[in-house]
């Protein structure tokens, strides 16, 4: 099964005939996504290597039953192309661009609000199936097949994560970049209810940051509703308070948002909280072969 | 982007919220043409990025203009919480009867924008919603349907304010706030204190007022404001180039690729031991150029003894970085000690170019423990 990408997946890339899109959309269709279409307006009856270009994203959805949009549009007009992809009827998007305008994200994540689409981003590494699809800029060879659930803020964190998990024969289910910016489309928590139903999801590892109060409402969540094993990392127990930290939502806000304020929260909970990546795929591990 | 008081005030003046008339002044003389300019008694306000500026001495009421030459001439050169006053904003004083304090926020876990609004202003807010949390009505809008004006009126009655005149007045404001925070892109609008005179008029005494970055490309007159100097002139550099980067005040300098990676790192050095003397991350891309870019920027800080250079290739590639590194090497003519791990995408070609070229200064280390080790003994 996994969640948000798989087999089923029918994707359409919203900026296909950019550099940046046409790289890792092509790259995608490598590792085996089916990569149906792509849309960039005034460009529509083009192809990409093979892969038709329409203008609007309806068009890509009724032409070629696209069900999956991923946006790589510049961030000046990643809202709009957001706006269209769940206009057109696609149940996922999958939005990469960084430096969307956070009062974009405010109205985007409102109108969302019980329209049954799953919006992952912005400012995410995409989502990851291993064997099954990739949707995203995630590099996939340091990934493989398994039956653990990784949930993050940060792309290049994840990946040394899954690298170690690898190095110790464990796999994943799924990896989701949920993106590091204040507003995100899917939550910690909205992750976490979807890895709690996939069958093939065992444990789930959440990856954290300083800023916001994402992992101290996670931490509730998973006492509550999550009966699979968590292990918890959090970044930035060194960050100075009102600094951005990279990622836009990376940012202590006088004394909330601090990484021992959301390892505190989660350990309340019972929820293990590793002090290294290294640290977090050897819990795993000892859960794992417990 | 934080602004300055004044630049906060001038936004407030296109939405028409009510402040004093002011003038900026960058020196003694400008200040007292100023208060010459404005007529009778003035406030010399220090224009800082940061609060606790009237406790430090950097704000003085003037009769005079020759006041206001004296105290522009103390309060200039003042060290304020590490921010030294260069500007001064020279304004009409205000008689006060009440201070009220009004705010709308980003409210990142609500994902709404929020109105805070009490009588008891003039103090910290976190002040009052400690002590008197019932004397704060807090009111959350819903984007996409915007300020609705019966939302005023929650605030105004809530907070129990009773004059007519008053409520009518503030309850403009608040519209007013929430137009300003929608139309430049906002994450905070504060009004602290918003006055009410002797004569009954409601009118903004302070301002502080931060913009969306990403939202820059939208407004230009507001990314002009941005004050270069006020940055930790590291900071400034970096901004330059292109590299992100903040300053910490150790003496081990952190490259990662990637915000969370680069964050990891710096923790892993505090806890082998050492102090981070910064946050630097390359980005996505990695290219040599960017490499070369980032260690130009960790290396103006005189204050670092050892650099850690961490990167877990994925789009960025692991041989494209260890270029960059021993380009940087030659280019800059670097001798500090350098800890490079390098894992991920074309790692061990990556490993092979450095074995090859083994500066004396550089060391690769396999994993991201033993490197943060190694780079805090080198500092030592």
């Amino acid at each position: 099964m996994a969640i948000i990408v798989d087999d089923d997946t029918r994707l359409v890339v919203q900026g296909l005939t950019g550099s940046e899109g046409r790289f890792h959309g092509l790259r995608n269709r490598s590792y085996g996504t089916n990569l149906v279409a792509g849309v960039t307006p005034g460009k529509g009856g083009q192809d990409v290597e093979g892969v038709p270009i329409y203008h609007t994203v309806a068009d890509a959805v009724s032409e070629q039953g696209a069900n999956t949009a991923m946006v790589f549009v510049p961030a000046a007009f990643a809202a709009d192309a957001v706006y269209e992809a769940v206009d057109a009827g696609v149940g996922t998007v999958i939005c990469v661009t960084e430096g969307v305008p956070a009062h974009d994200m405010l109205r985007i994540h409102t109108y969302l609000h019980g329209r049954g689409v799953t919006l992952i981003g912005p400012n995410c590494p995409g989502v990851l199936s291993p064997g099954k699809a990739n949707v995203g800029i995630m590099p996939a060879e340091i990934f493989t097949a398994g039956n653990i659930g990784l949930i993050s803020r940060s792309g290049t964190l994840t990946y040394q994560i899954g690298h170690e998990l690898s190095q110790m024969g464990l796999g994943n289910s799924t990896i989701v970049g949920i993106g590091g910016d204040p507003i995100v489309g899917s939550s910690f928590i909205d992750v976490l209810a979807k890895f709690q139903a996939d069958p093939e999801t065992e444990y789930v590892v959440m990856v954290g940051e300083i800023g916001g109060d994402e992992e101290e409402k996670a931490a509730a969540f998973i006492e509550a509703e999550v009966t699979k094993p968590v292990v918890a990392y959090i970044a930035g127990f060194t960050a100075p308070p009102g600094k951005t930290m990279g990622h836009a939502g990376a940012i202590i806000s006088g004394s909330s948002g601090t990484a021992e304020g959301k390892k505190a929260a989660l350990e309340a909970k019972g929820i293990r909280v590793a002090r290294t990546p290294t640290e977090t795929a050897e819990i795993v591990a000892e859960i794992a072969r417990r | 982007m934080d602004l300055y008081e004044y630049q906060g005030k001038e936004l407030f003046r296109q939405v028409g919220i009510p402040v004093s008339d002011g003038r900026l002044a960058l020196t003694s003389k400008e200040a007292r043409a100023a208060a010459e300019e404005l007529g009778g008694e003035v406030v010399v306000k220090a224009q800082v990025l940061t609060g606790g500026r009237g406790k430090a001495g950097g704000v003085k009421l003037a009769a005079t203009p020759d006041e206001a030459e004296a105290y522009a001439q103390d309060i200039l050169g003042l060290d304020i919480k590490g921010h030294v006053v260069k500007r001064l904003w020279i304004e009409l004083a205000s008689d006060i009867a009440k201070e009220y304090y009004l705010s709308l926020t980003f409210d990142r876990g609500v994902k709404k924008p929020l109105f805070m609004f009490t009588t008891q202003g003039g103090v910290e807010i976190e002040q009052v919603a400690a002590e008197s949390p019932d004397a704060l009505v807090r009111l959350h809008v819903d984007p996409l349907e915007g300020f609705q004006p019966w939302q005023a009126r929650r605030l105004v009655y809530g907070a129990g304010v009773t004059d007519p005149s008053e409520q009518k007045q503030i309850a403009k404001i608040v519209g007013q706030l929430y137009d300003a925070f929608v139309r430049f892109d906002a994450m905070l609008c504060e009004i602290n204190p918003l006055i009410v005179t002797p004569d009954g008029l409601v009118k903004a005494l302070d301002s502080k007022f931060t913009v969306d970055d990403n939202a820059l490309h939208r407004h230009p007159a507001i990314a002009e404001m941005r004050d270069a100097e006020a940055a930790d002139p590291l900071e400034a550099l970096a901004r330059e180039k292109h590299v992100t980067y903040v300053k910490l005040d150790g003496d081990v300098g952190v490259c990662g690729n990637g915000a969370g990676l680069t964050m990891s790192t710096v923790d892993l050095v505090t806890f082998a031991g050492g102090r981070p003397a910064n946050f630097c991350d390359l980005g996505g891309g990695g290219s040599a150029q960017g490499v070369v870019d980032a260690l130009s920027v960790v290396t103006s800080d005189p204050q670092v003894k050892a650099i850690f250079f961490n990167i877990f290739g994925g789009i960025t590639r692991c041989d494209e970085v260890a270029r960059g590194i021993l380009q940087a090497l030659v280019e800059m003519g670097l001798d500090l000690p350098i800890v490079v791990r390098l894992d991920g995408t074309n790692a061990e070609e990556g490993r092979r170019i450095l074995a090859e070229a083994a500066p004396a200064n550089l060391h690769v280390s396999p994993t991201m423990l033993e490197a943060a080790k190694l780079a805090v003994e080198l500092a030592a």
